[in-house]
């Protein structure tokens, strides 16, 4: 079970038996729309508010992701979910609606993968037999609690990160097709003193290091095990900086296998600047996109890192520096 | 402040900085220096249309058309932004669209909008300045400054 310091192994391999992803209309032009299950054409989504269109989003992920195991609501018996609004309001309104028990989770963007562990942990140990879990954020909804008025037209710096609007959602059983959770490695916090806002990638990608080369050494496999390892919103500039931070610790990566979510999301020449990142940009790449290569057949091995900035617009203010964390998540094609 | 915050960090966390910065994308600082000029110089002639319109047809003379103009500049400005328009007009712009009164009026307009679903009271009326409020508080603050010198120099300094 526990291997190293850090990392689980799921002997009895949880199922991911189901997604659901929803994403908005900058995501529908981009570079991954059909493997969404449902796109919006309007950033308003019918609703009066942006925070009751990003409660949209998660709550339809996660209906789409039941409705697609052909189960009931009442059969998931945990959901484990959060986002970046404060106080994860818009994940509490979906469990309200869903009527599951419920634990809301804060991890910033690396919410998805830090679900996921969680989840794949609870349903190995017999204690649920179907869990839901999901990440969410909305670029107008978070881009105002973190950054300026939406329509505020300030300059952002080419190293800036695009929030995605999306929803991602997995069920999770110990029985069923689908590709299975094999491992997890538990991030820690690694906060190096980067302090812009604007430069989450640069915070971030040591995070990530630490993860992958702990996840490696622990799990006693080489990088060329995964057919891919994915990082959750590294972007340009961060993943640049995590292949040059594993060059030096003397990691072989290979760099045509090391991809990135913020970076697989949006088509080139979108104005993205860096990438994309949020909570929701890891949930719909990795519950969309990359589940359905594995379920082609594709990829068999992916290692997907979900990384996660702890800030808060007060700390930014107040001048402290970021703490960062990543977790990892590996997912394989194959018999239980 | 930076050196007094560095000071602060450990070796490792200098080391890393060091080499993050080496890989950072730096701001295109001489093209945006470059579009904003022409961007700026260019609102500023619709601004001299406006005010030359105001006194050609009006009755307006140099000192008096500023207002108006103003005004004119704001209201566009108040579309441009309800529209969704002004903010990526400011991504290719930058200091061009912030320096001039317009970007004054977009910092205003673009909180009034968003805060909108909270309420006209708390809101509106309590978002409305969040950016825009510290140019208003530190520009009035400098201008009776200005004026303090100017009249000790006029009583005193007999100028």
């Amino acid at each position: 079970m526990l291997t190293g310091h850090r990392t689980w192994i799921f002997e009895n391999k949880p199922v991911i038996v189901s997604t659901g992803t929803v994403g908005g209309p900058f995501e529908a032009n981009g570079n991954i729309a059909d493997d969404f299950d449902l796109l919006h054409s309007d950033l308003w989504m019918q609703q009066d508010s942006f925070e009751k269109a990003h409660k949209l989003l998660m709550e339809e992920a996660c209906i789409k992701a039941i409705e697609k195991a052909g189960i009931q609501k009442d059969q998931v018996q945990f959901f484990l979910g959060g986002d970046l609004i404060n106080q994860i309001t818009p994940t509490s309104f979906t469990a309200s609606t869903l009527g599951t028990p419920y634990f809301g989770l804060f991890g910033a963007c690396s919410t998805s993968m830090e679900g996921l562990a969680l989840g794949a942990f609870l349903i190995n140990a017999k204690g649920a037999n179907y869990i839901l879990t999901g990440a969410a954020s909305h670029n107008a909804a978070v881009e105002k609690q973190f950054r300026y008025p939406t329509e505020y037209g300030g300059q952002k710096p080419p190293t800036a990160q695009w929030t995605v609007t999306g929803g991602g959602a997995a069920l999770l059983s110990n029985e069923g097709d689908g590709p299975r959770v094999t491992s997890a490695t538990i991030g820690k916090v690694v906060d190096m003193g980067m302090s812009d806002p604007f430069n989450m990638g640069g915070a971030m990608a040591p995070a990530a290091v630490d993860t992958i080369e702990a996840h490696l050494k622990e799990r006693g496999v080489d990088s060329s095990y995964y057919d891919l390892i994915v990082t959750g919103d590294l972007a340009t500039i961060g993943r640049d900086i995590a292949l040059d931070l594993f060059k030096k610790h003397n990691t072989p990566i290979d760099e045509q296998r090391f991809l990135d979510c913020g970076l697989i999301i949006y088509r080139e020449g979108q104005p993205v600047q860096a990438g994309g990142s949020g909570a929701g940009c890891s949930a719909v790449v990795t519950y969309g996109h990359l589940l359905n290569r594995m379920k082609s057949g594709e990829l068999n091995r992916i290692l997907v890192v979900a990384t996660g900035a702890l800030l808060s617009p007060l700390t930014t203010q107040q001048n402290q520096s970021i703490p960062c964390i990543a977790h990892a998540v590996s997912i394989e094609n194959g018999g239980a | 402040m930076s050196n007094n915050r560095k000071k602060n960090l450990t070796s490792i966390q200098q080391q890393y900085q060091t080499f993050a910065k080496d890989r950072e994308k730096k701001r295109p600082v001489f093209k945006n220096c470059i579009k904003a000029f022409f961007v700026g110089g260019f609102i500023c002639t619709i601004g001299q249309a406006i005010t030359t319109f105001y006194m050609y047809f009006f009755d307006f003379t140099e000192q008096t058309a500023g207002n108006p103009t103003v005004a004119t500049l704001i209201f566009i400005t108040m579309l441009l932004t309800g529209f969704g328009v002004y903010d990526h007009f400011a991504q290719f712009a930058g200091a061009g669209t912030a320096v001039p009164v317009t970007g004054f009026g977009n910092a205003v307009i673009s909180a009034a909008i968003e805060h909108r679903t909270e309420g006209f009271v708390l809101g509106v009326g309590g978002n409305m300045f969040k950016l825009a409020g510290s140019v208003i508080l530190f520009g009035v603050f400098s201008a009776f400054v200005i004026a303090l010198i100017k009249t000790i120099l006029i009583q005193w300094g007999g100028l």
